[in-house]
Formats: C-alpha cells, sequence, structure tokens
C-alpha cells in the first residue's frame, strides 16, 4: 500500500528568496512576499501519473493519507481514493500544520499498513518523515522544498510517481522494488540565511529505485550506484585488523559497512566494533576517550554530504580530545568513488574545532573506495578556506 | 548547364531501416540445409574408415548441437537485414565514438588480410612456410620500438586491456625477479586514464590508488607524491588522459616514480595525436603499449577484433610475453625468421600463437603506406581536427569542455552538457539517443561519470572539415530541440530500428538473457530451444 502526507507549506519561502521555510516568521514573511504553496501542487502531479499508470490495470490503487491539506484533497484531486488514517491535531488540516503533525501523520500512515510513504516537501519534510517511519516502511519525496540537499528525493514528481506505480505494480505481483539507505540532511537555514551551509545528517530512510528515476544517474544503473556502496563497505571491512577498536561514524557508507561487519548500527551515532563485535553502542565523548585507553583504535568515518565533510558535521563525537587520543594514524575513511567525484574538485573537509587537530589532519587522505582500491585525495579544514568562502559550490 | 537539383535540407533527413527480423532460431526449419556435402567415396571410406570413432570419447557429442537449420540465402538475407538496422562505422560520422580512435581503415588493408596468402596460413605451420607473415610480425615490432623509443616489443596480446595485464603482469614478474614482489604491492593510477589499468592491477593482486585531478584538472603531481612510497609497484596512467589532456608533467610523475623504486607504464591507447611528435621511452616510461586496432589502421571492437602491441626497455624486455620472432642472418648473408621460446623469466604466453595477425598485418600496411612523414601528418591532422571541433562545439549554448579552460586539446575532448541539463532537464544520454535519428554515433564515457553530463568526441585525422561540421550541426541541433522541444528529445528515438531499452533487467541475474537459450530458459522455463528437440541431420 502507498501513502501520501504533504507538508503544505513546504517551498513557500523557496521562491521569495528565504532560503527555506522553516519557522512560522518566515512563512508569514513569505506568504506576505506573495508565494504561492506548491507542496499539493506538485503532489498531485506525481499521483496523477500513480493513476494514469493504474488505470489501464484492474484496481486503482487506495491511498493511505492524512485529512485535508495534508493529502486527502491531493488524493481526490488526482482521482484516486483516500483512506483519511490521521487528522492534524485540531486543524483537520486546514490550519498551519507543524513539523510534529508530519511525524505524526508518517507513523500513522505506517501503522495503517503503508509499505511506501511518499511525501512532498523539502529536507525538513524529510527529517520529519524520517522521525515517525519505524523500520518497516520505505519512503520517498516528491520534490517541493527549498532546500533538497538529501538523496531522497526523485528528479522530479512525475518521476517520484512513475516509481510509487512500479512499487504498486510490484506488490501486485508479489515483488519488491529493490531499496537503497539513503542520508536526510537538514541545513540549519537561520544559518543558510547568513551563508553559512553546513548540512547535518539527521537520519537515514530506505529510498527505492528505478533506471533514472531517482536524481540524475551517475552510475551505469541504480544497481551499480548501490554495489559501488557495498564494494566501498567491502574494502573498509577487508582493511580491519584484529585487536583494534574501530569507531564506526554516522551515515549510509557506514551503515553498509556495518552490515557488511554482520553487526547492528546506530544510524547517527558513533559505535564502537571490535573484532567483529559492537562493545559500544552510540558511545558519547567521554565513553569513545575510554574505549581508546583500552587498546588500539582508529576511527572509520565516511563523507557526510554534499560538502565533503569527513569529521565536524554529524559526527561530533569524534571531536578533537578523541582524535588526539587516536594516536597518528588517527582515520579509515570510506566513500564510493562517486562521492568523491561529486565534490566537483573540492577537498574533502574536516573541522574538529581545534586548529591543531585540524592542520595536522589537513594535507592527502586515503579514501578506501572500494575492494583493493583506495583514492588520495585532498583534505583541508574550513579555517584555512577562509579567504575562498564556499558559497556557490553545495550541490544538492 | 547543370539540371536544377532541389537543395539537400541543412540537416540530414536519415530514418533506420526496421526488418522486424525473428532471432536466427525463429527461423529454423528441421531438415533445411545450406549446403549438401558430398557422399564420401566408397573407395575413401573403406581406406579411411570412421574418422569420427577415432576421436576420444570425451571430445564426441552424445547428441548433436542445437543450431538452426537454414538455408544459404535465408542466412544471408538474414544478416544483411542486421546489419541494416546498426549504424556502422562505414556510413555514420563516427567521431563520437570518443577514446575509441574510429578512424577510416583503407579497404586496401582488408583487401590484403582476405588474400589466401594469409587466410590459407595456419599457426602451427613451420616457420620455414611462413617467413613472409613472421617477418611482418618482426618489421612491425621494429617500427613500433621506433615509434615508442623502447627497445622491444611484443604483439602477442588480442585487444588493449589484455596488453594492460601483460604491462602489469611483466612489472610484477620484474619487481620478483628483484626479491620485491612481497614490498611492492600497490599500483597508483589516475581517475582519467582508461579503467582497465585499475582493473589489471587489481586482479593481478595489486592494491589500486586512484588519483584526481588538481585544481586546474591536470594529473595531481602533489596527490601523486603523497601516494607514492616504497610499497609502490607502478604508476600506470594513460596519457593524454580521456579529456584530451596531456599532462605537462609527466616526466616528473616518471621521475617521482623512479625515485621510490617503482616502474612507470604508460598505455598509449590515446596515442593517435602524438605519432611521431613524443615518444614513450623519452619520458622517461619503462613499459607501454599501443591498440593496434586504434591507432594503426584497424578496425575497432564490434568493428573487427582488437590487438595490442607491449613495447618495453632492455631491462623489461627478458619478461615479454612469447614465444618471439627472431630475424637471423646465416653466413652467406641469408635472412631467415624463426619462432623462439622465451626463457624462464618471462610471463609467458598471453594468447594462442602469435597475435591477432589480420591486425598485424593491417597496422604493417598502414604504417607502410604513410611512412615516417605520415604518421606525424596523421598525428597533427588528428590534433588539428580536435581542436577545430572543440571550437565549434563549444559555440553551442549548453556546452562545456571541463578542465583546463581554455587550453586547447590534444586528440579527443571529454564535453559537458551540465548546463544544458541545468537548463532543459535532457541528459547527455537523452541527447545520444536523438543523436542517432540522425543517423549520428554518440558516447557519453566510462562509468562513474566524473564530468557531469559527459560526451567524448574524438574526429581523428579520417574525417573532412565538412563531416566535422555535419556532426557539429546535428549536435547543435539536438541541443536546440532540448530547449524548445524537449519531448521530442524525451521521447527520442523517433528514426531508429528499436526504441528504448530497458535497462532494469541487465542488473537482475534472474531476468538478464544475453544468449537466446538463456531468453527461453528465463523467460519461458524451456530447457532447450524448440529446434534442438527435432534430432538433426547428420551430414552425409
Amino acid at each position: 500500500m502507498i501513502a501520501l502526507v504533504v507538508n503544505p507549506i513546504a517551498g513557500v519561502g523557496g521562491p521569495a528568496g528565504l532560503a527555506g521555510s522553516d519557522g512560522a516568521a518566515v512563512q508569514e514573511r513569505a506568504e506576505a512576499l506573495g508565494s504561492r504553496r506548491r507542496a499539493a501542487e506538485r503532489a498531485r502531479l506525481a499521483l496523477e501519473t500513480v493513476a494514469a499508470r493504474s488505470a489501464a490495470g484492474a484496481s486503482r490503487p487506495v491511498v493511505i493519507t492524512a485529512a485535508g491539506a495534508m493529502g486527502e484533497d491531493v488524493v481526490r484531486a488526482a482521482g484516486l481514493e483516500p483512506r483519511v488514517v490521521f487528522r492534524a491535531s485540531s486543524r483537520d488540516g486546514a490550519g498551519e500544520t507543524t513539523a510534529a503533525d508530519t511525524t505524526a501523520a508518517a507513523r500513522a500512515l505506517v501503522d495503517a499498513g503503508a509499505s511506501l510513504v511518499l511525501f512532498a516537501g523539502g529536507d525538513g519534510t524529510a527529517r520529519d518523515v524520517a522521525a515517525g517511519l519505524g523500520t518497516d516502511a520505505a519512503a520517498l519525496g516528491i520534490p517541493a522544498g527549498v532546500k533538497m540537499y538529501s538523496p531522497v528525493f526523485a528528479v522530479s514528481p512525475r518521476a517520484a510517481g512513475a516509481l510509487a506505480a512500479a512499487w504498486v505494480a510490484a506488490s501486485e505481483a508479489g515483488r519488491s522494488l529493490p531499496v537503497q539507505e539513503r542520508e536526510v540532511l537538514d541545513v540549519d537555514e537561520a544559518q543558510l540565511r547568513v551563508a553559512r551551509v553546513e548540512p547535518r545528517l539527521y537520519a537515514t530512510m530506505p529510498v527505492p529505485y528505478l533506471a533514472g528515476r531517482t536524481q540524475a544517474r551517475k552510475s551505469a544503473t541504480p544497481a551499480s550506484e548501490h554495489a559501488a556502496v557495498v564494494a566501498a563497505a567491502r574494502g573498509a571491512v577487508r582493511s580491519l585488523r584484529p585487536g583494534v577498536r574501530y569507531l564506526l561514524g554516522p551515515g549510509g557508507t557506514m551503515a553498509e559497512v556495518a552490515r557488511e561487519l554482520g553487526v547492528a548500527k546506530t544510524p547517527l551515532g558513533v559505535d564502537v566494533v571490535l573484532d567483529g563485535a559492537v562493545v559500544r553502542a552510540a558511545a558519547s565523548e567521554s565513553e569513545l576517550l575510554d574505549e581508546i585507553a583500552a587498546g588500539p583504535a582508529r576511527a572509520v568515518v565516511s563523507v557526510i554530504g554534499g560538502q565533503g565533510f569527513l569529521l565536524g558535521r554529524g559526527n561530533q563525537q569524534l571531536s578533537a580530545r578523541v582524535l588526539r587520543a587516536l594516536g597518528p594514524d588517527p582515520l579509515v575513511a570510506v566513500a564510493p568513488e562517486q562521492k568523491l567525484i561529486d565534490l566537483g574538485g573540492r577537498p574533502l573537509l574536516v573541522d574538529t574545532g581545534d586548529a591543531a587537530v585540524d592542520a595536522r589532519l589537513a594535507g592527502f587522505v586515503r579514501v578506501i573506495t572500494s575492494a583493493a582500491t583506495t583514492s588520495i585525495y585532498p583534505v583541508t579544514a574550513p579555517d584555512a578556506e577562509a579567504s575562498d568562502p564556499e558559497g556557490e559550490g553545495h550541490a544538492p | 548547364m547543370s539540371l536544377p537539383l532541389a537543395p539537400k535540407p541543412a540537416i540530414r533527413r536519415f530514418h533506420q531501416a526496421s526488418w522486424d527480423e525473428p532471432v536466427i532460431f525463429e527461423l529454423s526449419t528441421p531438415g533445411e540445409r545450406g549446403v549438401f556435402v558430398t557422399p564420401i567415396e566408397p573407395g575413401v571410406r573403406d581406406a579411411v574408415g570412421d574418422v569420427v570413432a577415432a576421436l576420444p570419447a570425451g571430445l564426441r557429442r552424445a547428441t548433436p548441437p542445437a543450431l538452426p537449420e537454414l538455408g544459404q540465402m535465408r542466412v544471408l538475407k538474414h544478416y544483411l537485414r542486421l546489419s541494416q538496422e546498426n549504424l556502422g562505422a562505414d556510413l555514420n560520422v563516427d567521431i563520437g565514438q570518443g577514446t575509441c580512435t574510429m578512424k577510416y581503415s583503407p579497404k586496401i588493408n582488408d583487401q590484403l588480410i582476405g588474400t589466401p596468402q594469409l587466410t590459407a596460413m595456419h599457426p602451427l605451420q613451420d616457420p620455414a612456410d611462413a617467413q613472409g607473415v613472421l617477418e611482418i610480425v618482426w618489421s612491425l615490432e621494429r617500427m613500433l620500438a621506433e615509434i615508442s623509443g623502447m627497445d622491444q616489443v611484443s604483439l602477442h596480446t588480442q585487444g588493449g586491456s589484455a596488453a594492460i595485464w601483460a604491462n602489469i603482469a611483466m612489472i610484477r614478474a620484474y619487481h620478483e625477479a628483484n626479491g620485491e614482489g612481497e614490498q611492492r604491492r600497490e599500483v597508483i593510477t589516475t581517475i582519467f586514464s582508461h579503467p582497465s589499468n585499475a582493473a589489471a592491477a587489481k586482479a593481478a593482486g595489486y592494491e589500486v590508488i586512484t588519483i584526481f585531478p588538481d585544481a586546474e584538472g591536470y594529473p595531481d603531481l602533489a596527490a601523486l607524491k603523497a601516494a607514492l612510497s616504497p610499497r609502490t609497484a607502478a604508476i600506470m596512467v594513460t596519457n593524454p588522459e580521456d579529456t584530451g589532456i596531456y599532462n605537462p608533467a609527466i616526466k616528473q610523475w616518471v621521475d617521482a616514480a623512479h625515485e621510490v623504486g617503482a616502474l612507470a607504464a604508460y598505455d598509449q591507447a590515446n596515442a593517435n595525436g602524438i605519432l611521431g611528435i613524443t615518444r614513450a621511452r623519452d619520458a622517461g616510461f619503462d613499459v607501454c603499449h599501443f591498440n593496434l586496432h586504434k591507432t594503426f589502421s584497424t578496425p575497432h571492437a564490434c568493428g573487427g577484433p582488437g590487438a595490442g602491441a607491449n613495447a618495453v626497455s632492455a631491462a623489461l624486455a627478458p619478461f615479454l610475453p612469447g614465444p618471439r620472432v627472431v630475424r637471423e642472418v646465416a653466413a652467406d648473408g641469408a635472412v631467415r625468421f624463426d619462432l623462439r621460446d622465451t626463457d624462464a623469466r618471462s610471463i609467458g604466453s598471453v594468447a594462442p600463437f602469435h597475435g591477432v595477425i589480420p591486425n598485424i598485418v593491417r597496422a604493417y600496411s598502414w604504417i607502410m603506406a604513410l611512412g615516417a612523414e605520415g604518421l606525424l601528418a596523421a598525428a597533427e591532422i588528428a590534433v588539428l581536427n580536435n581542436n577545430y571541433l572543440l571550437a565549434k562545439v563549444l559555440e553551442i549554448p549548453g556546452a562545456s569542455a571541463p578542465y583546463a579552460a581554455g587550453r586547447r586539446r590534444i586528440e579527443q575532448v571529454r564535453y559537458s552538457w551540465q548546463e544544458l541539463f541545468e537548463d532543459t532537464g535532457i541528459s547527455s544520454e537523452e541527447i545520444g539517443i536523438r543523436m542517432t535519428d540522425f543517423g549520428m554515433h554518440y558516447w557519453t564515457s566510462h562509468h562513474p561519470y566524473v564530468v557531469p553530463q559527459p560526451f567524448t568526441l574524438e574526429p581523428t585525422e579520417s574525417y573532412s572539415k565538412a563531416e566535422i561540421d555535419e556532426y557539429v550541426a546535428v549536435l547543435a541541433e539536438v541541443a536546440r530541440e532540448a530547449r524548445e522541444t524537449p519531448e521530442v528529445v524525451r521521447t527520442a528515438p523517433h528514426n531508429q530500428t528499436v526504441h528504448h531499452t530497458h535497462h532494469d533487467d541487465l542488473d537482475d541475474p534472474e531476468r538478464w538473457a544475453i544468449t537466446w537459450r538463456a531468453y527461453q530458459r528465463k523467460y519461458f522455463g524451456a530447457g532447450t530451444p524448440a529446434s534442438a528437440a527435432e534430432p538433426a541431420e547428420t551430414a552425409a
């Protein structure tokens, strides 16, 4: 069963040049500037594609959704039948909805049996959906927000609809589409408005894929894109040595490393692995320092987001103190080659908050990109880049 | 007074033939034959006996092969129809398949290899009866030694990647012979070198380190120096890279490798623009290879078989694959060519017999026809054509040539449609498909795409200005369509035999089917094709 949740106010700040739509003040200002709400329109485009694809078949899919503007209206407008399982508190979706409403709606949709949750919005909406998604359902973004750094959005509303239709068709045939664990990133809009872009990793969610339907295709096929992540993870696992504590950082690639190791991984935490077993999950900075004191240790990190941060975004537990304690060769860096390519020639970044530690890490880092394959890639600290503020280069 | 002819449109109107031709197995009629073999005369049969029974039981089939059964004319029509559904190298302006060096292969060279003097030869023939062929092999080796500056050459390998494999196999043997096999476990290459360099090194058991370009788009010398160590076995680089950029610090790259005791291997698949201009050995390289099927006349890939040539310095010569052709001069001055087994240090035989003789003859004929001056002229015209094409492509709004901005390129360019993609949502792959509607071939890039929305063009020396202009005009037309009528591009091809293919099946072992039998098995649960169920009639 597919489900839909719409963040009605998503994207409202974009046309007004407000770098996002978070916060009531921004929303009011955007409305005052004459912004149109486009989330409903884009969600309708997606669902119309689902309707068109299923028109030829026997049954039109019922779409599990939230009342009013949070989905029901769009489902009807697209000519499909809604099954309303959630109402935004006291408003029936008629007034302004909040982030908590989106999270609660996502949870209700999954509880009602949704296997794929379509959501219309941007990175903020993705964050809220991820918080309510649980572990059993997949999700797919209908691009309608201002910020879309997270690789969880289809290339267009129609592409999202085509994927959803394929999901329905596969379910009816007793199959399922492949999914890939993708990162939910968001930037603090207040900082973005003062030209400081620091996307952080908030969660991961399983996203279905089909040739050419999720983002611009860079690999030969989506399957080979996934295979590249698996290969990088295998390369990393192959390099691990017995008797060494490995501090596994967060992120999609690290989740794959954990899968290859056969250990459970907290999506956003730093987990300590010794000889193939987790000895400390979601460790704090001081817990990490305790582990490092117990024997040889290294941090295993991946590239977070489009900015290319190895350290300092989403893995702040790996602090300057931790890195100092790790000794002269503190990092095992892992990333599929595509992540380096996507940097478009920009260096990897480290920002531990300690200039001396950052300076020591700067230079070149050896990044494991596949089994028996590494890249030597430049690393700098953003402070060292002060003369070249990164205003332009943040590809979603 | 000339006849009034209607002028042709600026852009060629084209439509691919479509024959709706079945798979040849579906055409099979039990018992139909192309040739009925004459029965064996009783006298011969009595004298020879049952020749099949003389074969070991393990080599004899229990059941006849499941082959299609067709008359000669039906086979001829079948393959001619299929050939019309292709964009053949001799039909289209084939500059869109960059890095493959789709140059014209003069037909005289094909005629030479079709003569009985070659087709009737057998590789196990006594060298005394194969003096001409052996002399061609020996002479071509000497020519390629001169072209590369290297000491010795082997023509054993049967393709570019096989030659790269031979390069790393020789490097491995060299280090092992020097007692450094265990120590030197890493090979360094660049992201824009042909991926077979990384693949071959990995297959040979090495850890591979790739280097990204520096800020200006040149291979990053500082990164190389950070990667080099006493563990380095070799650097393996293509130059010019597939971007068409010639590494201006290539000598420093080689020197830096030598300083740590590593060897330097040069992938010269892109040699078409440097013949007679630079030589691998002059830059200090220890090993290099050519793709005869790119640089020296022979058609590439499906246009014909590949052939590699490995050239090495004197220090690496003992490791060349063999057996080798040797030239001996007798006391009376008589010259004789012979085959000599290699010594224990050689990496041995990397292919059956003596290499791909037809390609060796084509390359020999091509070089002999051009001479040293002709080779230089070919390289210069290839570079001139490429830079003319570069200037014309950059006039198309939305096209760019990332890296080394404003600089000229050698023999090819990896362009980008990123700007057009951002404006229109039309991807490079979609443009490539639309190009076929105009009868033009087009290629993006190896994966993963390093240049965003890439396309790679290589005009070689073969194409005229008129043909390059025609190709650019079609590119510009498709780019215009992407802006003005994007649905036309998005739904292309419109003038082709087949429409879009579905790629998902190619990722799924349950569904991919690259043979008729696999297709029947996976999609219809059939054990063997229908024609095999009927016992085939054995001739005579």
